[in-house]
């Protein structure tokens, strides 16, 4: 069943030098309910503007994202997003900061109280609620990130880079709570992420974007997700067809950064 | 000059004498500034040091070694005159006393050849006045003086003036006279008088808090309007545009140089203090609340968003709590501000108040009092800043976290 679905979506942005650079062009696609993809591509290909676009902060220049059947008209409560590190209020204890979009929707105490404590079991911080963020490490804060998100129960789940600011070791395990969290609730979640290995790893779908103008160039499907969720994701990662995909995405990549450096206008 | 090579010396010795004596600690790479922490002896000695000098250069009794006081007790000197009678010689002795002291006039009769003089200050010393018309002093000491001269005697000098009569100035040593700089004890003895019977009818504590509550109602007038004047100017264009060229043209605008206008306007009292002080505070909290929530992190607006807040629910949950550290460093900024200011206002008119106590010992060279003052309110000033820091730690621990 389709969740979300875009129709030739362009975004437009004026240039410094009165110049418009396309962002986006004409970009088609279709996410089904309970779907897991990643969107992978060099940096300037326009991956963080469409999930900003899906997000309701910006409008797209022109064409129709439509999520359950109706247009995007800004954020909601139907999608929830999980930034970078850094987008945790810091003045909220971990509690407050979990249950803050149910407490600003008026839920009453009890309930909210019942769902931080099944949400931080969930992602593995109990006893935590009383914390304050700042005394967490980043890898904690991003649980809690994870957390918060659940909490409004949204239909779809944004993720703009969610482990980019985490080391190698807590990286890995929260790329298995984030399998574990697809697996045991069914969300559709949509990932952007710098690393192609997190990428192959996550992405039951992978979308391999590209630069100048930002378009979709591939869109594969892959077992590795459903291999590793409950599994054991380094054993995954070491397999020789998710070794072979990696070379495969990498060179594509690779590919495309060179024909960037090798136009004359990147070095404007 | 002599005061500065002592603090340098003071300065330079400890510091030696430490290195010699302190373990030696492996020190942080030059340059690792983030390593530095003040050293804990440097801060006690510094402290010290100002005591000493201050009581060495006084003829303080709480303090051991002394710089040579001005001479006191008895002296004298032997003159010879001339004149229509012949040459004649004779003494006069003098008794030099402390300033606030009067000579014990049972011990040495002033008169004829014994005169008395504060230390520190010369006196008129005329031996010829009952001696006939025209004798005139020509030596001083054994030595041939004319008028205008000057010459040496035993603890002092003296100069003929043209008028035939012998200016006599004590030794002063290199002490500070009281009524420059008086020692330790006399501004802390004074601060126990004005403490306990207050100075211009109105009680110390009454002086201070006056000063303080302008102080405070300056400030939290400034905060009440200046907070969301900043907020405004953060979150809408137009604000911003209509109160940037005032609020940029008013803050680097010295307090102290409104003073003049605000007394045309608002007159001398209660008022136009608190008009001042508010202003003073004004700008500083408008410029604190705008870029408090001018730097928030666009992703947690965008988070509280998806999570259904409402902008209401963003001002008051997100862009108010994400400023509050920059309020509280505008505040501690405002504070020091205003303090100065109010006490600046006080010294060009008022009835009550830190400024006004300090401003009208002064008048009666009252040095003592003056510099009570400046401690206090040094020590009030230093006070507001340690309880906001105190404060900012229990109220906004999350600051330079985010």
């Amino acid at each position: 069943m389709t969740l979300l679905s875009l129709h030739d979506l362009s975004m437009r942005f004026p240039t410094p030098e009165g110049r418009e650079t396309l962002a986006l062009c004409d970009i088609s696609l279709s996410i089904g309910k309970g779907e897991l993809v990643a969107i992978v591509g060099p940096s300037g290909c326009g991956k963080t503007t469409l999930l900003s676009i899906l997000a309701g902060f910006q409008r797209q220049s022109s064409g129709q994202a439509l999520l359950n059947g109706r247009p995007i008209a800004g954020p909601g409560r139907d999608r929830g997003i999980v930034f970078q590190q850094g987008a945790l209020f810091e003045w909220m204890s971990v509690a407050r900061n979990v249950d803050f979009g149910p407490r600003m929707g008026g839920a009453p105490r009890a309930s909210r109280e019942a769902l931080v404590r099944r949400l931080l079991a969930q992602v593995g911080l109990q006893g935590y609620a009383d914390k304050a963020v700042w005394q967490l490490s980043g890898g904690m804060q991003q649980r809690v990130a994870l957390a918060r998100c659940l909490a409004g129960d949204p239909d779809l789940i944004l993720m703009d880079e969610p482990l980019g600011a985490l080391d190698a070791l807590t990286r890995e395990k929260m790329q298995s709570l984030v399998l574990d969290l697809w697996q045991d609730t069914g969300k559709t979640i949509i990932l952007i992420t710098h690393s192609v290995d997190e990428a192959l790893l996550l992405g039951e779908r992978l979308i391999v974007m590209a630069p100048r103008p930002g378009r979709i160039l591939q869109d594969l499907r892959l077992p590795f997700a459903r291999m590793a969720a409950g599994g054991d994701l380094r054993a995954v990662k070491q397999s020789r067809a998710f070794q072979s995909r990696r070379e495969e995405i990498l060179s594509t990549i690779w590919g495309l950064e060179e024909e960037i450096m090798g136009r004359p206008e990147a070095a404007e | 000059m002599i005061v500065l090579l002592t603090y340098l010396g003071l300065f330079l010795g400890s510091w030696s004498v430490l290195r010699l004596l302190s373990p030696r600690k492996p020190r942080p790479v030059f340059g690792d500034i983030a390593a530095i922490r003040p050293n804990r002896w440097a801060q006690l000695l510094s402290i010290i040091a100002v005591l000493a000098i201050w009581g060495g250069f006084t003829g303080s009794r709480l303090v051991p070694l002394h710089v040579p006081g001005p001479f006191l007790g008895q002296t004298g000197f032997d003159y010879g005159t001339n004149g229509p009678d012949g040459a004649a010689e004779g003494r006069v002795t003098i008794i030099v006393h402390r300033p606030e002291d009067k000579p014990d006039p049972l011990s040495l009769p002033v008169g004829k050849t014994v005169f008395a003089t504060p230390a520190w200050r010369s006196t008129l010393i005329r031996p010829t006045d009952k001696d006939t018309p025209g004798t005139q002093i020509v030596t001083v000491e054994g030595l041939p003086i004319s008028p205008g001269q000057s010459a040496p005697v035993p603890h002092g000098h003296v100069v003929l003036t043209p008028k035939g009569a012998l200016s006599f100035t004590p030794d002063p040593g290199w002490q500070m006279e009281p009524i420059w700089l008086p020692a330790p004890e006399a501004v802390a003895a004074r601060f126990w008088e004005i403490a306990r019977n207050g100075y211009q009818n109105t009680a110390l504590w009454e002086h201070l808090g006056y000063s303080l509550l302008r102080v405070l109602a300056g400030l939290v007038l400034g905060a009440l309007v200046g907070i969301p004047l900043g907020y405004a100017m953060a979150l809408s264009g137009w604000f911003r545009g209509w109160f940037d060229p005032i609020v940029e043209f008013m803050r680097p605008v010295p307090p102290l140089a409104l003073i003049p206008l605000i007394i045309i306007w608002f007159g001398i009292w209660e008022s136009g203090k608190i008009v001042l002080l508010f202003l003073a505070a004004l700008w500083i909290m408008v410029i604190a609340a705008r870029s408090g929530a001018s730097a928030v992190r666009l992703s947690k607006v965008h988070a509280a968003y998806s999570l259904g807040a409402s902008r209401m629910q963003v001002l008051r949950h997100i862009l108010i709590p994400n400023s509050l550290p920059e309020i509280f460093t505008g505040l501690r900024v405002a504070l020091g501000v205003c303090w100065g200011t109010v006490v600046a206002a006080e010294l060009v008119a008022a009835e009550k108040g830190a400024g006004m106590m300090i401003l009208v010992a002064s008048k009666f060279q009252l040095t003592d009092i003056v510099v009570m003052g400046i401690i206090l309110i040094g020590i009030i000033g230093y006070a507001i800043d340690i309880l906001m820091r105190w404060a900012e730690a229990r109220l906004v621990p999350w600051k330079g976290r985010g």
